[in-house]
């Protein structure tokens, strides 16, 4: 079976977000990006469908700061294509502008399945593995959470709001968008990263221009801000205990 | 948890034991005799299903994939007691578990809890995930200012490097700013690297990733290249070991010493600053890496001792027997499975040692006890009185900082 894993980077929350000048969109200077969480589930996922079954994983990310790295890693835990896509990407690529370009490489590389994160933190539109499925007419199932393979289908195990799961048989070639791989992604040890730099190619692949048309346009980003009805409690410890313990007698809570 | 080797293979014993012989003084894990002391001295002993002893007797005996497919060795708290121990002085916990735990590393068996340590200290140079430019953020507020060495490129005589939990751990920073108030006290020319200091990389070195410790002072050296300074210092013993014994072969090599060496040197300039009584029992827990491994036991007394009002009591683990605090060797990214294990915490067993010795407070001199033993004494019965202090702390109180 070939997998296909598609990924993308996003700002990683460790490090204070600004937002720019122009006040709709993160300030790119300080940003640092990590892989979105979801992605690297889903990048687990195909490792232990390889695992268990055998193929071979392609794992494709745009070109950013640190995908070298994370591409590596993907190699040492077991992927056996990396891809990384080029080209002027410094407006930003939607998922729109994303599903459209893969589209093109997945028509030429003929994946079987193609996994990737359901969603991810900085837009929350969780659209392109819906919109990949639908520019390739292949069914999709979102928000799957273990996937295991049976002949020219895949079971695809799915979560429900109310602790409700569902199995469901998915014909290939599918795109699956995971919100959990079946366990954690693995941690690899840093030689054997090392050594996979020296063995392992990264194709690079140009991406001559964007769509990214029928996005979303943000008018405008700010901090959240807080509702009137807050307080905000001051003081050592002990009187923000205490005052919280007035405040919880005064709403007869205690 | 049955951890498993693949590919598993009959040679396991006799390729193990080759590559063990030639690491330092890895000639006398020959020569063991098999007295089970290092089995005996090890805190957690009771409970690996195959204790040091037993490790060496499975690998003589050619069935050490059977020892490969348990999880026993992540019980080792890389304190050196084995080997302080060992008759024949093997090095057990530098070459035989450290071995062990890089085996099981590179084959992909992890306890979770250790892995997302490894991956921040891969990613953010310090195991806690914490921001590397927020590395500093501890020293606000202290006057004179301290030194950043990034910023101001003044050559300073000491190069202070803070280590992990002294910069980012809110109970550690008190610590921390104790510390800076002493060395601006005494009018030392003094710089630290702020972000451009990584972890010192040796409990992750002794959990089994070896080349991420090599990656990570490999930074670290290269930040130190840039400055000017005439030695480092230390907050950490974990730092001072691998500055003092791991650094050295990577290239990386300059005088180094404890923070507690540091000041005894200048008891002299500080006795007379020492105007307000600390009055209490005080318990000095000797750190495996400052004690144990590297031999500094009285330094860190002979401060204590200087405080008036200050009473030295030992407990029952003292000096080259002392216990871990239970943090080293990957430790302190293992409690839920120590936890799962055993049931029990070193942390608390050592708590209990201090209240039977009838100690007000217990010192320490390295930062990863104070968390862990201000907790102990949360759950241990009548540790309820018992102050957790850094020795540095006590000096500044001592001093009116």
């Amino acid at each position: 079976m070939k997998i296909a894993v598609p990924v993308k980077f996003v700002p990683d929350l460790v490090e204070e977000l600004t937002i720019d000048a122009g006040g709709a969109a993160l300030d790119t200077s300080w940003l640092r990006l990590i892989i979105n969480e979801f992605d690297d589930h889903a990048v687990e996922q195909a490792i232990l469908l390889k695992e268990r079954g055998g193929g071979e994983v392609t794992v494709i990310a745009a070109e950013a700061e640190g995908v070298d790295d994370f591409l590596f890693t993907a190699a040492a835990k077991g992927a056996d294509h990396l891809i990384k896509l080029t080209g002027d990407f410094s407006g930003g690529m939607n998922s729109h502008a994303a599903a459209r370009a893969l589209a093109d490489l997945f028509k030429e590389i003929q994946p079987d399945l193609i996994l990737t994160g359901v969603q991810a933190h900085n837009d929350l539109d969780g659209s392109v593995g819906s919109l990949l499925a639908e520019y390739l007419g292949m069914p999709y199932v979102g928000y799957v959470a273990g996937v295991t393979s049976a002949n020219g289908s895949v079971i695809a195990r799915k979560e429900y709001p109310g602790g409700i799961i569902a199995e469901m048989e998915v014909k290939l070639p599918a795109v699956l968008g995971i919100q959990a791989a079946e366990q954690p992604p693995r941690y690899v040890a840093y030689n054997k990263i090392r050594q996979v730099m020296g063995t392992s190619k990264i194709e690079e692949r140009a991406i001559a221009s964007l769509d990214s048309n029928g996005g979303a346009t943000v008018s405008r980003m700010s901090k959240p801000e807080p509702a009137q009805r807050a307080t905000l409690i001051e003081g050592s410890p002990e009187e923000v205990a205490n005052q919280l313990i007035g405040i919880f007698k005064e709403l007869g809570v205690m | 948890m049955e951890i498993t080797l693949s590919p598993l293979s009959p040679s396991v014993s006799k390729t193990f034991l080759a590559n063990l012989i030639q690491l330092k003084d890895g000639e006398r894990f020959r020569k063991c005799l098999q007295c089970g002391t290092c089995s005996g001295a090890c805190p957690f002993g009771y409970i690996m299903k195959f204790p040091p002893a037993k490790m060496i007797g499975m690998l003589r005996a050619d069935i050490f994939e059977q020892v490969m497919k348990t999880d026993s060795v992540w019980m080792c708290v890389s304190c050196n007691a084995c080997t302080a121990f060992c008759p024949t002085q093997i090095p057990i916990t530098a070459a035989l578990m450290t071995r062990v735990k890089e085996e099981l590393l590179l084959a992909g068996n992890v306890p979770s809890e250790l892995q997302a340590a490894l991956a921040n200290t891969q990613r953010y140079g310090n195991p806690m995930g914490e921001s590397p430019r927020k590395r500093s953020d501890w020293a606000a507020g202290i006057q004179p200012e301290v030194n950043v060495l990034g910023k101001t490129r003044q050559p300073v005589d000491v190069l202070w490097f803070v280590g992990d939990y002294a910069s980012y751990h809110p109970r550690m920073q008190a610590a921390t700013k104790a510390f800076a108030k002493i060395l601006n006290t005494l009018g030392v020319k003094f710089g630290i690297l702020g972000p451009e200091e990584n972890s010192d990389g040796d409990s992750q070195r002794l959990a089994g990733e070896r080349g991420l410790f090599e990656m990570i002072a490999q930074k670290n050296g290269q930040a130190f290249r840039k400055y000017q300074f005439g030695e480092i210092i230390t907050t950490d013993p974990h730092a001072y070991n691998a500055l003092k014994n791991e650094y050295p072969s990577l290239g990386i090599s300059y005088p180094v010493r404890h923070y507690s060496q540091f000041l005894e040197e200048r008891l002299d300039q500080i006795k007379p600053m020492l105007k307000k009584e600390v009055q209490a029992k005080v318990a000095y827990h000797d750190p495996c890496y400052l004690g144990r491994a590297n031999g500094v036991y009285d330094a860190p007394r002979a401060l204590l001792n200087a405080i008036p009002g200050v009473e030295l009591v030992e407990m029952s683990h003292t000096r080259i027997n002392s216990l871990c605090c239970g943090g080293g060797g990957g430790g302190m990214w293992l409690d839920g499975f120590q936890w799962e294990k055993t049931h029990s915490r070193l942390s608390e067993w050592r708590v209990k040692e201090a209240v039977a010795a009838n100690a007000d407070v217990l010192a320490v001199a390295c930062p990863y006890e104070p968390p862990r033993f201000e907790d102990a004494t949360k759950t241990v019965e009548a540790a309820g009185q018992l102050k957790v202090r850094e020795v540095a702390e006590l000096l500044a109180e001592a001093m009116g900082l």
